[in-house]
């Protein structure tokens, strides 16, 4: 295996991380608006997601850092040619990122339905964006020999990227409600079990589409041969049969673990069909980048391997140990915050001047 | 035509992206290893005070992290978006150490602030203190490795090029640049600066208004003990860093000093009218210390320092005619007066408090108070007159020597996409910016570890 295939596989990863965690706090955050009865469950909704998001996130940075250092001419053509749709993409993530944070800073209710609406806005929008982009990487967009974009805007949508944007949005909707049925309990957990009962057969619909047509976009426009693309899109759709039949059986776990190894093995569907491909260029294909004219010299694929090795593995140990520690379901009664601690640490309620 | 306005589009979007970004960056850098101060103290002294303060001080760090994280992802962006060029061109080498702080720094600073956050009943108190030390790390290395980033395209080292491009030759060379290496020292003072300034200013409110003086007295001091040193050795190490400048980028410093003609001992000019362009080169009124710029340009008081014509037919011999390569010299003389001027502000308003608070009279001393609290806008001011001198300076180069900015947008990005995002940016920016301001302001004038401090509207909090 040559090192550029080697960076193909590993973004591939960090892609598949990326969406695996982050698609369920998307899920959570698209459910915000729908699922919880009452300002109580919309809290502990939140607290199921708040020690994890920031991390889960940085996925989506280091996958961004390893193209750029890897294959650096994909990263440009990428970035530049879908400047608008990346635009949009930013001011989501921006809005989502300060909506963990400052919604709690206030107890108006209008506030806090300003920052829940921002969450859940947000939520929507990236994956649905990341969908219709890596669709796009895949059905090809017009670039000229130096691997610039040349189209419009509209150029970027078309019937197969857009629902490629729009089943990873159900689909993360039903893998975010199958990870609600992991951590809450009480009402909120019987209504996340009917949510993700309810979003199950949606679910593999859109995962079993998605799979199919990449498929036949990487075989009828990329002259790819059905094996081995075909290979993953049947696990994709088996992966998401099988979380269905879990979902209903009411073994969350199991279920959890399926619609996570149908994200892993969607992005694997989109990689094996673009491979060696990473970015296609239509209609002339053969400005269409690839592992070998897009990626950096031999030199920092070795330095950027040797960290990666050395790194990664520490990355995993410690998120798993921080799920391993959040991994008590979200009750509402205990917060586990500072703000507790400070009153329950001291023998009487204290009055705010008392110490002057 | 068209061209040069995308250019200076992607510029102004560049600029107003990273210096906004920079706005939240060093709080974080400086304020992140004060709590961890705080947080110790309380765990070896198991005085609740530290606590309070803790919880008070994580908050105000935790709404300007957000907002740094938020605008950070827009940078790693930027580069592809609008500068697809120089990413082609650089990202053997710059990539590198962008994915190594994601994967080292960045993974860490964000885990373990998400454990401290939520895992005050969860983790044993050794342990949780640790995740705070852990994410203040990841939030140092992370600097690290942006400044390594930075540093390459002021002074590019451990390259050859190979087909038009720039391909890494040693990472060694590269993550131990020198000027890489001053510019992190001098970053990270920036930080505590940050961090110990904008805390005693804070605490200078709860003086004024005689709230909670003993705890607040507490915080002021470790404030004061933190920005007495940081901001003298700071003085120093921004010299120091001037002199890897002169060596590297020599046009950058004589646009600073508007030293049109090469001297010999050079004096410093504090103050000047006139004399920034080719056509008016002699100022019309100016205040002069004589030798300083030698002393400061390269350690020696007889110290030669280049002057702008003639580097300028130096760079036209080297790189080819038509291109002007000096940089705007009033604004990088002036922006290298404002941050030098506010960093011995900070400095005098540290040395005055040190000595109130040592004559037990920091409490009282209302014009004092009142000083410091305006004080805590000249961080701010002196680290974007920073990086306007280093980046500005460094122009028309987008890497020294190597690519001209002029030649390094992104083909594809039309004015029309240009200006719809700049006009998005902008507004985005300023509506976060109000955000957070009022957010900051009315968790800086809480009572700590109050019941309001949760919910500050819920009853209106004092004073806003």
């Amino acid at each position: 295996m040559s090192l550029q295939e080697l960076w193909f596989i590993l973004i591939a990863v960090l892609w598949a991380g990326y969406f695996l965690l982050e698609g369920f706090d998307f899920g959570v955050g698209m459910l915000l608006p729908f699922l919880p009865r009452d300002e109580a469950q919309r809290e502990m909704m939140f607290e199921t997601i708040g020690p994890v998001w920031d991390g889960n996130e940085v996925w989506l940075v280091v996958a961004g850092g390893a193209t750029f250092a890897a294959f650096p001419a994909w990263y440009a053509s990428m970035f530049s040619g879908f400047y608008l749709a990346l635009l949009l993409l930013l001011v989501l993530l921006i809005i989502r990122v300060v909506s963990f944070e400052w919604r709690e800073k206030s107890k108006s209710p209008r506030w806090r339905s300003v920052w829940l609406g921002a969450n859940a806005l947000g939520s929507f929008g990236i994956p649905l964006i990341w969908g219709i982009a890596f669709a796009n990487l895949l059905f090809g967009t017009p670039l000229d020999s130096t691997g610039d974009f040349t189209g419009t805007f509209r150029d970027l949508f078309h019937p197969y990227t857009v629902v490629a944007g729009v089943a990873l949005v159900v689909y993360f909707a039903f893998h975010g409600a199958v990870f609600l049925t992991l951590r809450t309990s009480g009402d909120l957990l019987a209504r996340a079990r009917q949510t993700a009962r309810r979003l199950a057969l949606p679910a593999v619909a859109a995962a079993a589409i998605f799979a199919v047509w990449t498929v036949v976009v990487a075989v009828d426009r990329n002259g790819k041969n059905v094996f081995p693309p075909v290979l993953p899109a049947a696990l994709v759709i088996a992966a998401a049969a099988l979380a269905v039949i879990c979902v209903i059986g009411g073994r969350s776990g199991w279920s959890f673990m399926m619609t996570s190894l149908g994200v892993v093995l969607l992005v694997a569907t989109i990689s094996t069909s673009l491979y060696p491909r990473v970015m296609v260029s239509s209609p002339s294909f053969s400005n269409s980048l690839t592992i070998q004219n897009a990626s950096s010299a031999h030199y920092t694929l070795v330095v950027l391997t040797v960290v990666a090795l050395i790194v990664l593995p520490i990355v995993l140990l410690y998120q798993g140990w921080t799920y391993h520690v959040f991994r008590a379901r979200v009750t509402g009664e205990e917060t586990g915050s500072l703000a507790e601690l400070l009153h329950t640490g001291t023998d009487q309620p204290r009055s705010p001047r008392a110490t002057i | 035509m068209i061209a040069s306005a995308v250019v200076d589009l992607s510029r102004i979007q560049f600029a107003t992206t990273s210096i906004y970004h920079f706005l939240f960056v060093p709080l974080t850098l400086g304020l992140g290893p004060l709590v961890a101060v705080m947080q110790t103290l309380w765990h070896r002294t198991k005085d609740e005070r530290w606590l309070r303060l803790t919880h008070f001080f994580g908050t105000l760090f935790l709404i300007n992290f957000a907002i740094g994280v938020a605008t950070g992802l827009v940078q790693e962006f930027e580069f592809g978006m609008n500068w697809s060029v120089y990413s082609r061109f650089v990202g053997n080498v710059f990539g590198a150490p962008l994915a190594m702080e994601g994967l080292a720094a960045f993974m860490l600073e964000s885990t373990f602030l998400g454990l401290w956050i939520f895992g005050w009943n969860r983790l044993s108190p050794r342990l949780h203190l640790a995740t705070l030390w852990i994410a203040v790390a990841g939030t140092w290395l992370s600097g690290y490795f942006i400044l390594v980033a930075n540093s390459w395209m002021q002074h590019p080292v451990g390259y050859k090029i190979v087909n038009g491009e720039a391909q890494l030759t040693s990472v060694w060379a590269l993550l131990s640049n020198g000027f890489a290496l001053r510019a992190y020292v001098h970053t990270m003072l920036a930080g505590l600066i940050f961090g110990s300034i904008v805390m005693l200013g804070i605490c200078c409110w709860h003086f004024l208004r005689g709230r909670e003086v003993e705890l607040f007295r507490k915080a002021a001091k470790l404030a004061l003990i933190v920005a007495v040193p940081v901001t003298l050795l700071q003085l120093i190490v921004g010299n120091r860093f001037g002199e890897a400048v002169t060596s590297a980028q020599a046009m950058k410093i004589a646009a600073s000093e508007a030293q049109w003609d090469t001297c010999q001992p050079c004096s410093f000019s504090l103050f000047q009218i006139g004399g920034f362009t080719k056509t008016d080169p002699t100022p019309s009124f100016s205040i002069e210390v004589p030798r300083l710029l030698s002393y400061m340009a390269t350690g020696s008081f007889s110290g030669r320092v280049q002057g702008l014509n003639q580097l300028q037919q130096q760079e036209r011999k080297q790189f080819g005619r038509g291109t002007n390569y000096m940089p705007n010299v009033r604004v990088i003389y002036w922006s290298m007066r404002v941050m030098a001027y506010a960093g011995v502000l900070m400095f005098l308003v540290a040395a005055a408090g040190a000595w109130l608070y040592r004559k037990q009279k920091l409490e009282k001393a209302h014009w004092f108070q009142r000083t410091a609290i305006g004080a805590i806008a000249l961080p701010y001011i002196a680290a974007t007159a920073g990086w306007i001198l280093t980046e500005m300076g460094r122009q028309p180069w987008i890497v020294q020597g190597l690519l001209l900015t002029s030649k390094a947008n992104s083909p594809s990005v039309s004015t029309t996409w240009l200006a719809i995002s700049l006009a998005v940016f902008i507004t985005l920016y300023v509506a976060l910016g109000v955000v957070d301001f009022v957010l900051m302001r009315r968790y800086a004038r809480v009572d700590p570890g109050s019941h309001e401090d949760k919910a500050p509207t819920a009853q209106p909090a004092p004073g806003f």
